[in-house]
């Protein structure tokens, strides 16, 4: 970007400021021995041109909506549209979490996302002894199409997208929306949406697994198989990386091993005999967005540019979609605290802010009160209309990727991507992801990184406001409460239609399922088919069980 | 060489919760100050644990709850306990338990809750102070 003179004037002008600097530093020396992101990357007092010297901007950096896509997806960002404001939700039954889908479009939401609760996440039903204690605590129960059928009383499918955060059970839940939506006389080909779908990061960090890797990442395939050719505006997968960055992980790891499970998820999806140019524009991703501002921008940018080039060099995408990292973003609920929880707002909107500086495509915020519960309808207010505040007021939005061009922020952007190259690099020599998560790879990288951090808060090196600084004693605040008669309702409810069902089609939808599962057939038109005649999440999964083993936590640490 | 037995715990990981970051930094942060440590891994049953521990001939069990299960699981682990003939192995535990719920769990026997921003140093103190490795 600069001219080789013009580098040789930076470098005798910094010796200048370095002699400056040194005299300032024997009067005043630094506040601290180290600057670290919280991530640990270690940060210079100062960038120049010097640290972007071999930078070329239309190769590297480029134009918006154009590859390899460093400054955003589309080529006019948010002057065009805005992100999609998308609140996960889910608390108690179906029935309270619709009325919280209600208000929060009726306050300017503008996509839905369900979050469910364990039972639902991990194959079972209400009343499986596995779910005491669990029912409707962590987001909203769903063992039938039923539940589905009451979660979206009086929200039209074609006029709105739903992110599902489900992993094992993604094409159930999948299987189930497009049932809904088919009673409301929308086609499954109108439909919009994504299911998280992501097993390589469930085994690597969020844990919420139920079969062995290979059996998760054939229905996985079967998932996008279909969707290709009957539901094209789903988004097929959510290759995540917030799960593992709350797992502890760095920022760095967070993106590589989120971009080494992509890989994985195309290399599957093309042993099927898929083109890539066909699946692989739907793919879409998942990020953290944590509280180290400018860490997390490079991070995003880096990112698009990484799979821009994984796309197109590796796997030889010819359609310019299939290039695209389009993805949502969460901030970070590991750095929010219990202690002094009003806090929590503004670490909010400082790490909402880096994520659409990051050109991010959706954005969910986390509520103050998170550390303790499901969000009060106040707590979840306040974190929409951190969004709302950050598009309409503070002129954000106004230009595209503003922070391009920073001698920082590129500089940054480029030591993230080689780091995390490092990692894919390291990956690919293990065999592909499914090796390096049987290895426990990932898994202990991981576990080192979040001990690591733990130990620099404990010793005070990593400054976290309220708990190991500036520490007061603060009120307790309001918190979500779930009522014991949403579970009576709940378990009354599964009773109720296990008993008005066809259960003769019931027995004969699950023996197909039974039958496609052990010779390969794709999965999805029989799912959609149980689920119809209303079999439950469990019976489901249960076959699944059965065919193809469980998958239990090897509990590395 | 020292005759005395280190302190025994397990950690567990009752319920479908996958949370497992401060499950681990805690094995990892007790393994460190010498204890032993076993750790069941990701959902176990409270009969699991009990189980495990009886068979370990732990010390102490330590619980780690983030999905709000804990007014369930806590007072469900105690009740196996006793009814094993084991209520000497003490049950601690931390996650994400609202303060108000703390008194009702420790009446129902858990002796103490480590609720989030705990430094590992703490936690190891209390083990210290307040478990002593059986003979």
């Amino acid at each position: 970007m600069f001219k080789e003179e013009q580098i040789q004037k930076v470098k005798e002008e910094k010796k200048k400021w370095n002699e400056e600097l040194s005299k300032t530093l024997c009067e005043r020396p630094e506040r601290l021995p180290r600057f670290t992101t919280v991530s640990d990357l270690e940060i210079k007092p100062l960038y120049t041109p010097e640290d972007i010297k071999d930078l070329d901007y239309s190769r590297d950096i480029g134009f918006p909506g154009i590859y390899p896509f460093t400054r955003g997806v589309q080529p006019s960002m948010y002057r065009g549209r805005l992100w999609t404001m998308r609140m996960f939700s889910g608390l108690g039954g179906p029935e309270e979490t619709n009325k919280r889908f209600h208000y929060l479009l009726d306050h300017g939401e503008t996509g839905l996302s369900i979050a469910f609760h364990y039972p639902t996440l991990m194959g079972y039903d209400s009343d499986s002894p596995m779910a005491r204690g669990e029912v409707g605590k962590c987001g909203v129960a769903v063992d039938t199409l039923k539940d589905m059928e009451i979660l979206f009383e009086g929200i039209p499918l074609d006029r709105v997208t739903t992110s599902m955060t489900i992993n094992p059970p993604a094409s159930i839940l999948l299987a189930m929306y497009i049932v809904v939506a088919e009673k409301q006389g929308v086609s499954k080909r109108q439909i919009g949406g994504t299911i998280q779908n992501d097993m390589l990061k469930e085994f690597i960090a969020q844990k919420t697994f139920m079969l062995p890797p290979k059996p998760s990442l054939r229905i996985i395939v079967d998932t996008i198989e279909y969707c290709t050719r009957e539901v094209p505006r789903w988004n097929t997968i959510s290759i995540s990386g917030y799960h593992i960055r709350e797992a502890g992980a760095t920022a760095v790891q967070e993106l590589a091993f989120t971009l080494a499970d992509g890989i994985a998820y195309v290399e599957a999806a093309m042993e099927r005999g898929l083109d890539v140019d066909e699946f692989a524009p739907r793919l879409s991703f998942f990020f953290d967005s944590h509280i180290d501002f400018f860490e997390e921008i490079a991070k995003f940018r880096a990112a698009r540019r990484m799979w821009a080039k994984i796309m197109r060099e590796r796997f030889l995408a010819k359609n310019p979609r299939s290039w695209m990292l389009r993805f949502h973003t969460q901030t970070a609920g590991c750095s929010l605290t219990a202690q002094q929880p009003y806090n929590n707002i503004i670490r909010t909107a400082y790490e909402a802010l880096a994520a659409v500086l990051g050109g991010t495509q959706s954005l969910h915020t986390n509520s103050l009160d998170e550390t303790y519960a499901i969000p009060t309808e106040e707590a979840v207010t306040i974190a929409l209309r951190t969004q709302q505040i950050l598009a309409e007021e503070t002129g954000v939005t106004n230009t595209i990727d503003p922070l391009a061009g920073s001698y920082f922020v590129e500089a940054l952007t480029n030591e993230i991507e080689e780091k995390a190259w490092e990692y894919i690099r390291k990956i690919d020599e293990m065999g592909g992801m499914i090796k390096a998560i049987e290895r426990g790879y990932p898994q202990m990288e991981i576990a080192e990184a979040a001990y690591r951090f733990q130990k620099q808060v404990d010793s005070g090196e990593k400054v976290i406001v309220g708990v190991n600084k500036y520490v007061t004693d603060h009120p307790p605040i309001p918190i979500w409460r779930m009522r014991p008669e949403i579970e009576e309702r709940q378990l009354r409810r599964l009773k109720e239609v296990k008993r008005t069902r066809n259960n003769e089609k019931v027995k004969q939808c699950l023996e197909e399922i039974r039958r496609a599962s052990i010779s390969g057939e794709n999965l999805m038109p029989y799912i959609i088919n149980a689920v119809r005649e209303y079999a439950t999440i469990q019976e489901i999964c249960d076959v699944w069980r059965e065919v193809f083993g469980r998958y239990t936590d090897p509990g590395y640490f | 060489m020292s005759t005395e037995r280190k302190i025994r715990i397990l950690i567990g990981k009752p319920g479908l919760d996958g949370h497992d970051r401060g499950a681990k930094v805690i094995a990892r942060g007790f393994r460190d100050a010498g204890f032993e440590v076993i750790y069941t891994g990701l959902h176990q049953t409270p009969e699991q644990i009990v189980n495990a521990a009886i068979q370990e001939d732990v010390d102490a069990i330590g619980l780690s709850i983030l999905s709000g299960a804990h007014d369930y699981v806590f007072p469900e682990v105690i009740r196996l306990l006793k009814e094993k003939g084991a209520e000497d192995i003490i049950v601690f535990g931390g996650g994400i338990i609202p303060e108000e719920d703390i008194p009702s769990l420790q009446q129902a026997g858990v002796k103490a809750i480590f609720t989030p921003g705990t430094p590992i140093e703490e936690a190891v103190r209390w083990v210290k102070e307040n478990i002593k490795p059986r003979k």
